[in-house]
């Protein structure tokens, strides 16, 4: 039998057919059982996550309702939950206590979530795997010997795992989107600017969203519908109406147009996932969907575009850690020599590659050449995209290239960018893109089925359509929730 | 980038120009230039503003709780002006 829905949970915990606290402790008694397998959390918080649960019971008792009543969730520990650690995976800020909690977190805790704790990732967000995590390891559900994606990768791993029921993560070039795809769970990135950002530390500002993980699009619209809309904590959140998404969800695709992208041909894919999103496409063709060709000819520069300019914007943004207020602090002979070693022993070598080439990229002399270049190919992309929008109202194509790959299969920098190829565009296009599970390969000696993902995208602000039209595929297909991972057991067992 | 210096350009390539020629030639290659613009901000937001209140912000023994190093209400930091300054 699956796992209850958020939508079920909060019901459920609504009718007092059971209590926040009762579904909190099912919780940590199944993150108890299975987290040494997958290592999904960095921490857990516990004593708060009690307090919450009560007050939920409470206020359900007094007669009140909430949307997200006893939903236990997990946050990517790149988002401040005040008064319990928020490391971002790195020995810079490990054992530091956030002193405020991100507004994103603070809306889901006002509507009933019950924080169970913090996810791993890849340290500040920079990978595509979660192995650049300095603090722990997280293991793909579906099968061990493979990553979870990133790098978001202990948010979704909790929820394929069962070990929350909703999660949080944030997505600056894919780092929802691809670990969805990889655990087989729903990820949402909304549109640039629609969730706030306030608590959550920055990588790169003119990309980074928050956004939900969950294993239902109506679970994703319910969490987004609370948390999106203006903060006066965050002026690059954009004052205007959200459409409520939940009500907008739907069962059939008539009278839509998806887009597919002459430059994503199916056909550079493996033969099996190739099958797997022709049949993708063919079930969106059966729910009612026209489709049309659409251009994107600018596409294929968005990963270097990307890695110019999340490199550039983290650089500045990683300023900030020298050790002087908060974190770590290893002291030299002078100021310069204390920030030096600070950051050397502080940052991995992601981050350090990427402060690296940030600097370099915004360097006097070197600024016009490469930042404002790639500024401008985004300009590019973004026009690509709002001319292929005039044909279609949503863009299909795989959330991934592959299904998960085996740790260490990625060791060359690049190879490991690369996998970001179909979210890239849309982030830098600024555009709300989702994936939603499409269907399982299982690699030649291997008994263990991996999951792909659809990624659909839409315009701007068309967060209302696209979780509509994914509604209506997932219905349609039911792959979401059909499957429950069959080597979880083994998992179980293994510890 | 509409603000090249078009004299001082002119002067690098040997061409004389007359004032009215630098006003002009420099309104051209600006547009030529920004044919693309860059994109900052992918929504168009700008000069976003709000009112300037007082309001509490986070307690000072909270924060001083996360310092590396601490001396009464202040954070202890390395020198950073040296002693001959």
């Amino acid at each position: 039998m699956a796992d209850r829905s958020a939508a079920e949970v909060a019901r459920a915990v609504n009718a007092r057919e059971t209590s926040a606290v009762e579904t909190l402790e099912a919780a940590y008694a199944r993150i108890a059982e299975r987290d040494g397998a997958i290592g999904a959390y960095l921490a857990l918080t516990q004593d708060l996550a009690r307090a919450r649960a009560e007050r939920v019971d409470a206020a359900v008792r007094e007669g009140k309702r909430l949307p997200l009543a006893g939903v236990p969730l997990a946050v990517k520990d790149n988002m401040c939950l005040e008064g319990t650690p928020t490391t971002c995976a790195s020995k810079i800020l490990d054992g530091w206590i956030a002193p405020y909690t991100a507004t994103a977190v603070q809306r889901l805790i006002d509507a009933g979530a019950v924080p169970l704790g913090k996810t791993n990732l890849d340290e500040f967000a920079m990978g595509s795997s979660c192995e650049n995590s300095a603090l722990g390891k997280t293991a793909n559900p579906w099968d061990r010997s493979r990553v979870p994606g990133g790098s978001s990768g202990g948010s979704v791993a909790a929820v394929a795992a069962g070990e929350a029921t909703l999660a949080l993560g944030s997505d600056t070039g894919g780092s929802i989107r691809e670990p969805a795809a990889f655990c087989g769970v729903v990820g949402f990135k909304p549109t640039y600017g629609r969730v706030s950002r306030y608590g959550l530390i920055a990588f790169a500002s003119s990309l980074d969203q928050i956004g939900p993980i969950a294993q239902t699009v109506e679970d994703a619209a319910l969490a987004y519908d609370l948390m999106a809309g203006k903060d006066p904590l965050d002026a690059t959140t954009v004052d205007r109406e959200v459409e409520p998404a939940a009500a907008g969800l739907r069962d059939d695709l008539r009278g839509v147009r998806v887009g597919i992208v002459k430059e994503f041909g199916l056909d550079k894919l493996e033969p099996d996932v190739r099958a797997c999103y022709e049949q993708a496409y063919d079930d969106l063709r059966k729910l009612g969907a026209e489709f049309v060709e659409v251009g994107l000819p600018t596409a294929d520069y968005g990963v270097a575009t990307y890695y110019l300019i999340a490199p550039a914007e983290c650089s500045s943004n990683l300023a900030r850690f020298d050790g002087m207020r908060y974190g770590l602090r290893v002291e030299g002979p002078d100021v310069g020599a204390t920030y030096e070693a600070t950051r050397a022993a502080g940052f991995g070598d992601e981050v350090k590659r990427r402060i690296l080439i940030g600097t370099y990229a915004l360097s006097s002399g070197y600024y016009d050449a490469y930042y404002v270049r790639a500024q401008k190919a985004r300009t590019l992309i973004a026009a690509d995209f709002a001319k292929a929008f005039e044909a279609c109202d949503v863009i299909a194509c795989p959330a991934a290239a592959s299904p998960a790959f085996a740790f260490n299969a990625k060791a060359d920098p690049v190879s490991m960018y690369l996998m970001d190829y179909y979210t890239i565009p849309m982030s830098l296009a600024g555009l709300p893109s989702l994936s939603v599970p499409c269907g399982y390969v299982t690699p030649a000696g291997s008994d263990k089925p991996l999951p792909l993902g659809l990624e659909l995208s839409a315009p701007l602000f068309a967060e209302r359509a696209l979780l509509g039209i994914a509604h209506a595929y997932e219905r349609g297909t039911g792959h979401a929730r059909a499957k429950q991972i069959p080597t979880l057991a083994d998992a179980v067992s293994a510890r | 980038m509409s603000d090249i210096d078009v004299a001082y350009v002119a002067k690098l390539a040997r061409l004389a120009l007359t004032p009215a020629e630098i006003e002009r030639f420099g309104a051209q290659l600006g547009a030529l230039l920004e044919h693309v613009a860059a994109t900052a901000q992918v929504i168009a937001q700008s000069n976003v503003t709000r009112e300037d209140l007082a309001v509490p912000s986070l307690d000072r023994e909270t924060v001083l709780a996360q310092a590396p190093s601490r001396e009464g209400p202040y954070f202890r930091v390395p020198r950073i002006i040296g002693e001959e300054a």
